[in-house]
Order: structure tokens, then C-alpha cells, then sequence
């Protein structure tokens, strides 16, 4: 063999002007960088504002949960210090929760919050609806009576202001500052009036009653050291006991609970749902029995893509080579027939097996009449796993059969030929030297397959009966019926991760170069 | 050929006829016999069904008509695998998946050849073709020529009787090509294996071959070894299918068995020898190598006849002189002569008077 030339010395190779080479190179290959990012420019951007953000927006919301914590802000606050979660919290809640429904109603968010945590607690969306119309009935219009039979200045607006005009006196009544703050913002910005033309509501006064008799009031204004001695003395109304008295289920500690664990702006709660696990106050425990769902989904869901994949290959496999085998003429004629059921809609399809394989179905028949089954026992087809798997056998044989077939026309017949002359029969030269050079067509094709099956969603749908649905089948229902975006996310996350770490996986194993599409 | 020893007759095509379409038949005819040891060429140009005639004796084509006889047996319905004949293809065909190694083992792996037999086997296969370093390669890490080596020791392994190979150096540059002619002859005839070998160029046909078979149209136009066919064409094509070849068209005058003499279509006359002509009157292609055209007429014979000749141009090609003369209305028609320090150069223009000696001058079919 040839001498190697000698080694150039060592340091870096110098272009003609003197620069590194290196540097040279790159200079000159930016500006074919830049025409090339140029020219992907529009489908890039395309691509980034109709594909890329909703993919991203959908994913912040499998974990995105600021609802509870803008919607119920006082309540969030309140829950902070509850910690015995065997029992009900006690007034100071119920008293923030009372301000933060009042608000809500009037601004229409609280079914909105009440139906977030129904996703998590069943039963609490028609609480709340009916709390946003209670709250505006409960008996705290006694403050309100009491304070102004005290003095009837308490019913004018500008002894309010002249009050809420004083930081000294908004310091000592936190909780009526913020309250009579809120009620302006819902005059103002929900109803459209005027404050001053219109009366203060009962949950202000009860505001400033809760102040005056938790603290007292040691300022100078004359006004409030009359009320906050008069207090005392007032008929006072538990607002625990009026959510009791609306629904006995306020006084259930899961439903507090429930809104403690969910008040953070962010949450893994929607993918733990979607592992059918779920979030305590107590930490992360198992779903339920009777309530897991979606592992058994997932599992199924890559079983039955396995399926799928494997028969399209024992099916796909013959016919790409019949095909690769086959002189031209005839070989285009097969492939316009393979290509056939791209030109029918997916629907006619997947009904047309509808159509083949229900019990009174043309399959069926025909097995009854040749006697291979019963009349009376007839195959159950179709609304199972077995009709999903046929179905959509059927439908990815192509992305199986495509990639095959290319693969397999680039491999000359020279080294079967060659494989025989050297002794190999029929069946050792397809197999030891044929089919492993097939192996990135099979590859290529197993990769569209399975990705495209696993996401599937019209056909187990129509065909999947109850056992035979996928995980998309659930996703589509969240999205479309239970509205639950943040578990359709999640869900839809996990799949991508799926998808993503068998993709991986594949490349370990297999090596992606190895996959070949023509 | 003696029809009755069997080492004369390993391979035997007997009559054999080919037709793909049922319309046309790409191999007509053809009668041959190869014999054990021999390195027999088929040579022709493209299209005129050398592969067929190889891909038939492989097994990959069946005769449409006509028997194949290997060694006394007839062949037609084995299949190409229980053949036991070695074969080059023209890309090689090194399995792309294999290491060269198991590329070689492949054929002895097939044949169930113990484990350490095979690898003393490999080895001295890869030795033989000076490749003993490269068995953990793949095909695609090797050069043209070096896969060209792979290609033949894969053929060679299993100690096949008969080796064929199609165009097996078409793909090398000119340098690599004379170098592997030189081993392949080389391991054929020290082996002792029946070599068929294809190709379309003449000069590795005829400094490969025992015997070279020329092809055309589907038949063979001339079976012999390279230096009768190259001083002795028997018909027309052959002479002008094989090395360079001045041409000239005429009529027969005289005829004996040995001798004719030929008037060319301006007059003059010439002397010839008869080969496919068969009377007085024929019309007739003369062919005369370039370099048994003599210029100096003291080396003719006293009675030979001469014919006038404008000089039109005069290469220098180092080792010879090429000069193209104007002779009897061709334009073409070319004469080498040794460089040589007596040797004359001619100037285009000069009139000079030209000269053969009978039995180099061959009065072919038209
Ligand atoms: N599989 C085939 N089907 C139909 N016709 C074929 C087939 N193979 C070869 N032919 C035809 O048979 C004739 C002879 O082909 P063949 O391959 O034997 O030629 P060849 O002498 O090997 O030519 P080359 O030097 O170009 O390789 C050609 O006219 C070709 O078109
Ligand atoms: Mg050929």
C-alpha cells in the first residue's frame, strides 16, 4: 500500500490571505446559511404560528392552573393556615370564600372556576353555580341594617370615602378597605353605575362588622370607635352556616381541600390524572380503582399499534416485493391499486368495514354459509379490539408497503443472483442476503406506521367499540365534550413523550440511519 | 475438437437457441465446447448476447431450444445453485451488509463447511488475491479495484470447476484494468480452472484468452485462439471487429485455392488471399493490418503488385509512426511503421507506392 504523505506541522492551516482556514471556511459558508434560511423562511414562520404555538400554548396548559388562584384569591389565602383537613375550616374561610363568590357572580367567572374543580371533584360546578346566586340572598343584610340604625351615616357613600380616604383607618380594617374596594370595582366595572348613586352591599358592612369585632378599633374617628363599641352588642350570622344552610356540602372538608390543592398557578395535577394518580393535600397517591382509566388506554393504545405494525408488515412485506420484482408495467398498475384507498375517504372506508364485519355483516355470512361458525354464534367482529386492528391494518398498509417497495427497488437483483451462483438456495439467498437489506424499509415503514396508528382516532372511534378505542379517543373526548383542556394536554404531552422516547429507542436499537423512505 | 475426451468438452453448448420475447431470438444457434482449463473469452459488441449465453450457463436463463452439458451432464434443469460455478458480475454484487470476510464465508457457510475450515479457507482466498488485511471491511470501504479482488476470491473460495465472468474489469481505469488481466490470467491458469470470461474490449480478449469466441447478431462469427484471430479473420466483421484495419472494397478476377488475385473499384489490381469468397466475380472486402503494409518494395516479393498511395498525414506515437494514406479512392487508410533509425517519415503530400505480401491481405465477404 501507498507511504502516507508526511504530516503537515502542527497549528492551525492557513488560507491564502493569511486568516485560518477555518475561519475562511465559515465566512464563506454563512452566506449560503442565510439564502438557505431565507428561502425556508415562509414555511418556517408558517409552520411556527399555526403549528409550533398551539403545540406549545396546548402544552403550558397540561400544567397551567392560575383559575383558582385569580378567581378565589381571599379563599387561596385563607386555606393557607388551614391544616386539620379531617374537618371543615372555620369562619375565616367561609368568610373569604363569601367575598370571592360575591365578586365572581358579579363578573359571571364563578362557574367557570366551579367547573375546573369539577374535573377534580364531581359535584363541585353545580355548588358553585348555585353559590353565585346564593350569596346575594344570605342573611348578612343584618350588618347592614344594624350599622345603619347605629347611624345612618353608614348608609352614605361619602362617609365611605371620607374613611377609605385615610391609610391610619384602612390599616386597621384590612378586610372592609378590601371590600369596599371591591365593590367599587364591581360597580364600576361589572354593573356600569355610579358608587355614589348607589347602596352599599351587605358583604362591605359585613366586612367591617368581621373587623370591628376581631380587632376592635382604637383610632380617633368618632364614627367607627361608636360602631366598634357597639358591636358587641350586634346579632351576628355565621357565613359558615350559611353555605351550610345553601349546600351541606361546603362543610365537606374534601371540597376545601380540594380547592387548597389546586390553588397553585401551576400543577401537576393534570398529569397525574392522566397516569390515574391523584393529588392530596397529603401529597400524591393512586387514583381510586373504580377511576383509573388511562394507564389501561395507554397500554392498550401501544399494544394495539404494535399489532397493527406487526401485521402490516407480515401483510405489506409479500406485496412490496412482488412489486419491486415485478416488470414496470405491471408493478404501476398493482401500485395505483395499493394507492387506491388513498383516493377514498377515510370515512367511506372505516364504514365500508363497518359494513364487512358486524354480526349480521358480509364476513360473517359467509362464514356461516360455508359453516365454519354457527348461525347463533356468530363472530363479534367488529366494536373490539379486532375491529380496530383490522380496520386499521387496512387502512396504514400503505405507509408500510410505500417505503418497502422503495426501498427494495434499489436492491439489484444482481445479489440474489450472485447469492445463488454462490450456492445459496432460494430461501438463503432471500434471507441472509435480500431481507436484511430490506431491514430500512421495514424500518421506515414500522416507524410511519406505529406513529401514525398510536395517534390514531376516527377509526378505533367508529370501529373500537368500548375495548377497542385508543388514547386519542379520550383526548378527543376532553377536548370536544368535557372541555377539559389541561388533561387533554397532559395527555396528549405524555403521548408525544411516548412517541419521542421510542423514537429514541429505535435509535439505540436500530440506528435512524438505517431507515430509509426511497 | 476431439468430440470424444471428456476434459475437451467440460462445457458444452449444444445448439442452443434464446429468445426473451418469442419474437426474436438473441442467441441463434450457438455450438460450442470449452475445454477443462481453458480461459475462453466471448467477445463482441453490445447487445449481441454474450451475458444471455453467460446467465444460460449460470442457471438465471433457461434455453428456449438447444442442451448445455457441463462435464458430460446436461444441465438445463438444474438450478443455478447445486451448479457449483463460480461467477463475477460486472458491480461485483459484494453483499453491502457483510464484511469482506463474510462475504467470502458466505459460500461455504451455504455449503455447511466447518467453522475453523472455512476461516483457513477465507484467508487463503484473501491471500491469494493480496488482500489479507482487509476482512473486516465493509465492500463500501474498499476501492474498485480492491472490491474487483473480493469479487474474484468470493468466486474462487468454494474451488468451483468453472468460473464466469461477466465484464468483471469495466469498471476499472486502464491501469488497475491491465493489472487484473494480469492476475486473473494468472490465478486461472495456476489454479487450473475453466474460465468464461466477458467482455467487449478486444485487447483484454486477446491478451487473456486460450481461445476467444466473437459474437455478433447472436452467433458466434469466429472461435479461435487471439493470434489466428487477429492474423486470420474469417469474415469481415471479425477483421474489423478486432484490432485496427484498413479495408478496401473490389471484385474477384482470378481465383485458385490459395491465391486470388482482386481488381479494387478504381482499377487496380491486387493480391489476396481467398477466405469467404467463393468465385470469379464476387464482390469482396479486402482487409490488411496497418502493419503489414510495406513501404520499402526491395522487401516484396519481385512479382508482388503494388498500388499507388497520397500521403495524408503522419502521427509520431512515440514507440511507432501512424501515417494515414489516400489509397485507391479510401481516405482511411491507415499503415504503422516501427520507429526504428533507419526508419523513413513521410510528409503528407508525397506520393508513395505501397505493397503486401499475398497471405496479409485477406479477401473477406462484402
Ligand atoms: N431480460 C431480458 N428481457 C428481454 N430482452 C433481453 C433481456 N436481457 C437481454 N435482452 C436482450 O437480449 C439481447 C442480448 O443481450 P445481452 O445482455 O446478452 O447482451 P451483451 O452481449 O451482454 O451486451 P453488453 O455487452 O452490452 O453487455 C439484447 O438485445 C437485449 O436487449
Ligand atoms: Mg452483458
Amino acid at each position: 500500500m501507498t507511504d502516507n504523505t508526511a504530516q503537515t506541522p502542527s497549528g492551525p492551516v492557513l488560507a491564502a490571505d493569511g486568516r485560518p482556514l477555518k475561519a475562511s471556511l465559515n465566512r464563506a459558508l454563512r452566506a449560503q446559511k442565510i439564502r438557505a434560511l431565507l428561502l425556508i423562511a415562509p414555511l418556517l414562520i408558517f409552520i411556527l404560528i399555526t403549528f409550533i404555538a398551539p403545540i406549545a400554548d396546548m402544552l403550558f396548559r397540561s400544567v397551567e392552573n392560575q383559575i383558582v388562584r385569580d378567581t378565589l384569591p381571599r379563599t387561596v389565602v385563607a386555606l393557607d393556615t388551614w391544616t386539620n383537613t379531617d374537618e371543615a375550616p372555620g369562619e375565616d374561610v367561609y368568610a373569604a370564600l363569601y367575598y370571592d363568590i360575591f365578586e365572581a357572580a358579579e363578573f359571571r367567572n364563578h362557574s367557570r372556576v366551579g367547573s375546573r374543580l369539577n374535573y377534580e371533584l364531581t359535584g363541585v360546578s353545580s355548588m358553585f353555580r348555585r353559590a353565585g346566586r346564593g350569596v346575594g340572598r344570605f342573611d348578612t343584610d343584618i350588618y347592614t341594617d344594624q350599622f345603619t340604625a347605629l347611624d345612618p351615616a353608614w348608609a352614605e357613600y361619602e362617609t365611605w370615602t371620607g374613611l377609605m380616604d385615610d391609610d391610619a383607618i384602612r390599616a386597621a380594617l384590612p378586610e372592609t378597605s378590601d371590600a369596599f374596594d371591591t365593590w367599587i370595582h364591581i360597580t364600576i366595572d361589572a354593573n356600569d353605575d355610579v358608587p355614589a348613586e348607589e347602596d352599599i352591599e351587605d358583604f362591605v358592612f359585613t366586612a367591617l362588622y368581621r373587623d370591628l369585632s376581631n380587632t376592635g378599633y382604637s383610632g380617633s374617628n368618632a364614627l367607627l370607635s361608636t360602631a366598634a363599641d357597639a358591636v358587641a352588642g350586634f346579632e351576628s350570622v355565621s357565613l359558615r352556616d350559611q353555605f351550610a344552610d345553601m349546600d351541606e356540602d361546603w362543610l365537606d372538608p374534601t371540597v376545601m381541600e380540594t380547592i387548597k390543592v389546586y390553588s397553585p398557578s401551576y400543577t401537576p395535577g393534570y398529569f397525574l390524572t392522566a397516569i390515574d394518580m391523584q393529588l392530596t393535600a397529603d401529597g400524591v397517591s393512586a387514583q381510586p380503582e373504580d377511576r383509573r382509566i388511562y394507564v389501561t388506554l395507554f397500554e392498550r393504545t401501544l399494544f394495539m399499534s404494535m399489532v397493527i405494525m406487526g401485521s402490516c408488515v407480515l401483510l405489506g412485506y409479500p406485496i412490496a416485493f412482488l412489486l419491486a420484482n415485478l416488470p414496470t408495467r405491471v408493478s404501476n398498475l398493482l401500485l395505483i391499486l395499493v394507492l387506491l384507498p388513498f383516493w377514498t375517504s377515510l370515512l367511506v372506508r372505516t364504514s365500508a368495514w363497518k359494513v364487512l364485519l358486524q354480526q349480521q355483516g358480509v364476513i360473517n355470512d359467509v362464514l356461516v354459509w360455508i359453516g365454519l361458525v354457527a348461525d347463533d354464534n356468530r363472530l363479534q367482529l367488529i366494536n373490539n379490539q379486532t375491529g380496530t386492528i383490522i380496520a386499521m391494518t387496512h387502512i396504514l398498509l400503505p405507509f408500510m408497503i410505500l417505503p418497502l417497495y422503495s426501498v427494495m427497488q434499489t436492491i439489484p437483483p444482481t445479489y440474489v443472483r450472485a447469492a445463488k451462483s454462490l450456492g445459496a438456495t432460494n430461501w438463503t439467498a432471500f434471507w441472509r442476503v435480500y431481507f436484511p437489506q430490506s431491514v430500512p424499509g421495514i424500518g421506515a415503514g414500522c416507524i410511519l406506521v406505529f406513529i401514525l396508528s398510536i395517534g390514531y382516532y376516527i377509526t378505533p372511534e367508529l370501529v373500537g367499540g368500548r375495548t377497542g378505542t385508543f388514547i386519542s379517543n379520550r383526548i378527543a373526548y376532553h377536548i370536544s365534550s368535557s372541555l377539559n383542556w389541561g388533561l387533554a394536554a397532559a395527555l396528549g404531552s405524555i403521548l408525544l413523550a411516548v412517541v419521542l422516547l421510542l423514537y429514541w429507542a429505535y435509535d439505540k436499537l436500530v440506528g435512524i440511519d438505517n431507515v430509509k423512505l426511497g | 475438437m476431439n468430440a470424444s475426451s471428456g476434459s475437451e468438452n467440460f462445457v458444452v453448448f449444444d445448439r442452443v437457441q434464446k429468445s426473451y420475447d418469442g419474437e426474436t431470438l438473441v442467441v441463434k444457434d450457438l455450438n460450442l465446447s470449452i475445454g477443462q482449463g481453458e480461459f475462453l473469452t466471448m467477445l463482441g459488441p453490445s447487445g449481441s448476447g454474450k451475458t444471455t449465453c453467460l446467465m444460460m450457463l449460470a442457471g438465471f436463463e433457461t434455453a428456449t431450444h438447444g442442451e448445455i452439458l457441463l462435464d458430460g451432464q446436461p444441465i438445463n434443469n438444474i438450478p443455478p445453485h447445486k451448479r457449483g460455478i463460480g461467477m463475477v458480475f460486472q458491480n461485483y454484487a459484494l453483499f453491502p451488509h457483510m464484511t469482506v470476510a463474510e462475504n467470502l464465508a458466505f459460500p461455504l457457510q451455504v455449503r455447511k463447511i466447518g467453522k475453523s475450515d472455512q476461516e483457513a479457507k477465507v484467508k487463503r482466498a484473501l491471500d491469494m488475491v493480496q488482500m489479507g488485511d482487509f476482512g473486516g471491511r465493509r465492500p463500501a470501504q474498499l476501492s474498485g479495484g480492491q472490491q474487483q479482488r473480493i469479487a474474484l476470491a468470493r468466486a474462487l473460495v468454494f474451488e468451483p470447476e468453472l468460473v464466469l465472468m461477466d465484464e468483471p474489469l469495466g469498471a476499472l481505469d486502464k491501469q488497475l484494468r491491465e493489472h487484473m488481466q494480469f492476475e486473473i490470467t494468472n490465478l486461472a491458469h495456476q489454479l487450473g480452472i475453466t474460465t468464461v470470461y466477458v467482455t467487449h474490449d478486444q485487447t483484454e480478449a486477446l491478451t487473456m484468452s486460450d481461445r476467444v469466441a466473437v459474437f455478433d447478431d447472436g452467433r458466434i462469427q469466429q472461435l479461435a485462439p487471439p493470434d489466428q484471430l487477429y492474423e486470420a479473420p474469417e469474415n469481415s466483421f471479425v477483421a474489423q471487429f478486432i484490432g485496427e484495419n484498413n479495408t478496401l472494397m473490389g471484385t474477384v478476377k482470378e481465383m485458385s485455392d490459395d491465391a486470388a488475385v482482386v481488381q479494387l473499384d478504381d482499377g487496380e489490381v491486387i493480391d489476396a488471399v481467398p477466405v469467404n469468397v467463393k468465385k470469379v466475380g464476387d464482390r469482396t472486402l479486402i482487409s490488411i493490418r496497418p502493419e503489414r503494409v510495406e513501404i520499402d518494395k526491395n522487401r516484396l516479393h519481385p512479382e508482388a503488385h503494388t498500388i499507388k498511395a497520397e500521403v495524408l498525414e503522419f502521427i509520431y506515437m512515440g514507440d511507432i509512426y501512424r501515417t494515414r494514406l489516400r489509397v485507391a479512392g479510401n481516405d482511411n487508410f491507415v499503415i504503422k511503421t516501427r520507429n526504428a533509425p533507419d526508419q523513413r517519415r513521410m510528409t503528407p503530400g508525397e506520393q508513395i507506392e505501397i505493397g503486401w505480401r499475398p497471405q496479409d491481405c485477406r479477401a473477406l465477404d462484402a
